[in-house]
């Protein structure tokens, strides 16, 4: 990682402070990373949540922790690790029945938790070998390296959120279809369970690219936080989608912003800022709904 | 009853298997266009699987269907479905208009553009038809409420709505009256007799509980393993036809204010979340 020159001080001057975080090329780095990276893992978050696979989204990112130490430990590059580990657990969860009936889902998540646990222990197996407790390897698998991102690695990134992204684009209707409504999209013809399938691999290689930023332990941050947060507030699908995006993009630029003048690491600001996103907007949900109870309340009092 | 080409479906001597066992055979039964038909029977006889045959979803091992004039599975677009009843989740934050939305381009690859409804005349004639159902089926004041924090039978309105979209020829309904609390099943009720009559769909209905949908049947089709009776509700549901069709002595009997109350009437042992269960597990609990 680049040291850093100049002591990093906030002016208050938000130009100059801007200027000086855009200095140094890791910054801008990490920013256009972070971009990449928060729309990505928010359009799949949209749809996890929607979906209520975050068990299955928590897996997929936890399984590319193995992958990344499995990799290194071969001496390939991590990031294909992160995306092997993560895309092979897709595949698997996607095997797992999923009935209609709903009497699966226990199983369903049952077996995602085996998976899950088998995967960590394989991936604490790997640090160990690897020697990775003492190099500081596991901090950086598990937390993340947001500061110390290559240009080819944004460039990786760059073109693994184009290709997910266009598939999730041509899949967006039939998936919404059979997250929704599985009958009625099985019965006209969505092939439901190819279709998620899918899904599933595409939020692997998501939580796969988000994990190499943020670590396999705060994917949550940019998968669930945004998505949850834009649901709160709207329940109109094309809107919630956009702010899912926007809000994403908006808690990893304040994010790397304050770590930058900060001594603390990126990962608890972003994930501090998401949560910060989501009390605000399920308190405003709560109030609002709160208002209306009572204005329709008093509403029906006085037709009375 | 007479069978003639026009026919809107016609099994002929069909018979459904399911992992070997046989659901039921020998089903003859016809519907006409414009007919209000209510298919009954006791829990676990197969009526849904007699819906799936209709949908295509599952073929017959003896006999033959026909559906709008072709085999089941090729009038996609001409039948709309209601599924037996799901509850949506009262967390899901879609809205109802949403739901609605899905029925006329839900299964179309790709995303729907943004603000299309302004660009694409298709779309808004699309969209002109989502709101004139959603008027139809007297859902406009909550259809973009959540869909999961509106009531069981609003929920139903919304789902007719959906079936609707795309202007059926028929409209099948599994179970549409189950779950509803009583005021919200006649309300349904009328409303699914008034898409019959006055858009001239026809309603093939799945029930187990004849009495809200009486008044507007034309025609009631009792499924038992064995066959299924057909006729007008005065012919069908009699003590004497019940039993034959049964070989187990059924009682009709007339409440005062009209009711008709079957006793006797074999009854699958009560299990009834695995009512709404998967087929082949339908299959297992056959009595």
């Amino acid at each position: 990682m680049v040291t850093v020159a100049t002591n990093p001080g906030l002016s208050w001057n938000v130009i100059s402070d801007v200027r000086q975080l855009l200095l140094f090329p890791f910054m801008v780095n990490a920013f256009r990373a972070g971009t990449i990276v928060a729309i990505t893992a928010g359009a799949l978050g949209w749809f996890m949540v929607l979906r209520r696979q975050a068990f299955a989204g928590h897996t997929l990112a936890v399984v590319s922790f193995p992958g990344a130490a499995g990799a290194l430990l071969l001496g390939v590059s991590a990031t294909l690790g992160y995306f092997g580990g993560a895309i092979a657990a897709a595949v698997v969860i996607a095997a797992v029945p999923r009935s209609l009936g709903g009497r699966a889902r226990s199983s369903e998540s049952a077996i995602i938790g085996t998976v899950q646990a088998f995967a960590l222990a394989c991936g604490a197996l790997f640090t160990s070998l690897y020697g990775g407790f003492l190099s500081g390897l596991l901090t950086s698998l598990l937390f993340g390296s947001f500061l110390g991102i290559a240009p080819s690695q944004v460039l990786t990134l760059l073109a693994m959120s184009v290709v997910a992204l266009t598939a999730l684009a041509v899949i967006a209707r039939p998936l919404f279809f059979a997250t929704v409504d599985p009958d009625v999209a099985a019965a006209r013809g969505v092939p439901v369970r190819l279709v998620g399938t899918a899904f599933l691999i595409l939020l692997g290689c998501a939580a796969a690219e988000v994990s190499q930023i943020t670590g396999a332990l705060l994917v949550f941050a940019l998968l669930v936080m945004p998505a949850a947060t834009a649901q709160q507030l709207t329940a109109r699908p094309m809107i919630s989608f956009v702010l899912t995006i926007g809000l994403g993009v908006l808690i990893v630029w304040l994010g790397l912003a304050v770590a930058y003048f900060s001594i603390y690491p990126v990962g608890f600001y972003i994930t501090s800022f998401g949560f910060a996103c989501y009390v605000l907007a399920a308190g405003w949900r709560a109030a609002a709904g709160r208002v209306r109870r009572t204005s329709r309340g008093t509403a029906a009092v006085s037709a009375a | 009853m007479r069978a003639t080409t026009t026919d809107v479906v016609r099994f002929d001597r069909a018979a459904v298997q399911i992992a070997g066992r046989t659901i039921w055979s020998d089903v003859s039964l016809s519907v006409s266009p414009g007919q209000f038909v209510a298919v009954l029977g006791p829990n676990g006889v197969g009526k849904s699987t007699l819906i799936k045959a209709v949908l295509g979803l599952i073929a017959l091992s003896a006999g033959s269907v026909t559906v709008l004039g072709r085999p089941p599975g090729h009038s996609g677009r001409e039948i709309g479905y209601l599924p037996q009843r799901r509850n949506f989740d009262s967390g899901l934050r879609v809205r109802g208009i949403d739901v609605v939305n899905l029925g006329s381009d839900g299964e179309r690859w790709g995303v729907p553009l943004p603000w299309g409804e302004r660009l694409l005349p298709s779309r808004r004639a699309a969209a002109a038809r989502v709101r004139e159902v959603i008027e139809l089926v007297g859902a406009t004041a909550y259809a973009s409420r959540p869909i999961g924090q509106v009531s069981g039978g609003e929920q139903q309105r919304l789902l007719i709505a959906q079936a609707l979209v795309r202007h059926p020829k028929l409209l099948v309904l599994d179970e549409p009256l189950d779950s509803l609390d009583l005021p919200s099943q006649a309300s349904v009720a009328a409303l699914i007799s008034t898409i019959c009559r006055e858009h001239s769909v026809t309603v093939m209905l799945v029930a187990h509980d004849v009495n809200p949908i009486l008044p507007y049947l034309d025609c009631v089709a009792y499924l038992a393993q064995g066959g299924a009776a057909c006729g007008s509700p005065d012919e069908v549901i009699t003590s004497q036809t019940l039993t034959a069709l049964y070989r187990t002595p059924v009682e009709v009997l007339r409440a005062s204010d009209g009711r008709l109350v079957v006793v006797g009437e074999p009854e699958a042992p009560a299990r009834h979340t695995d009512r709404h269960a998967d087929t082949a597990a339908q299959a297992g609990q056959q009595w």
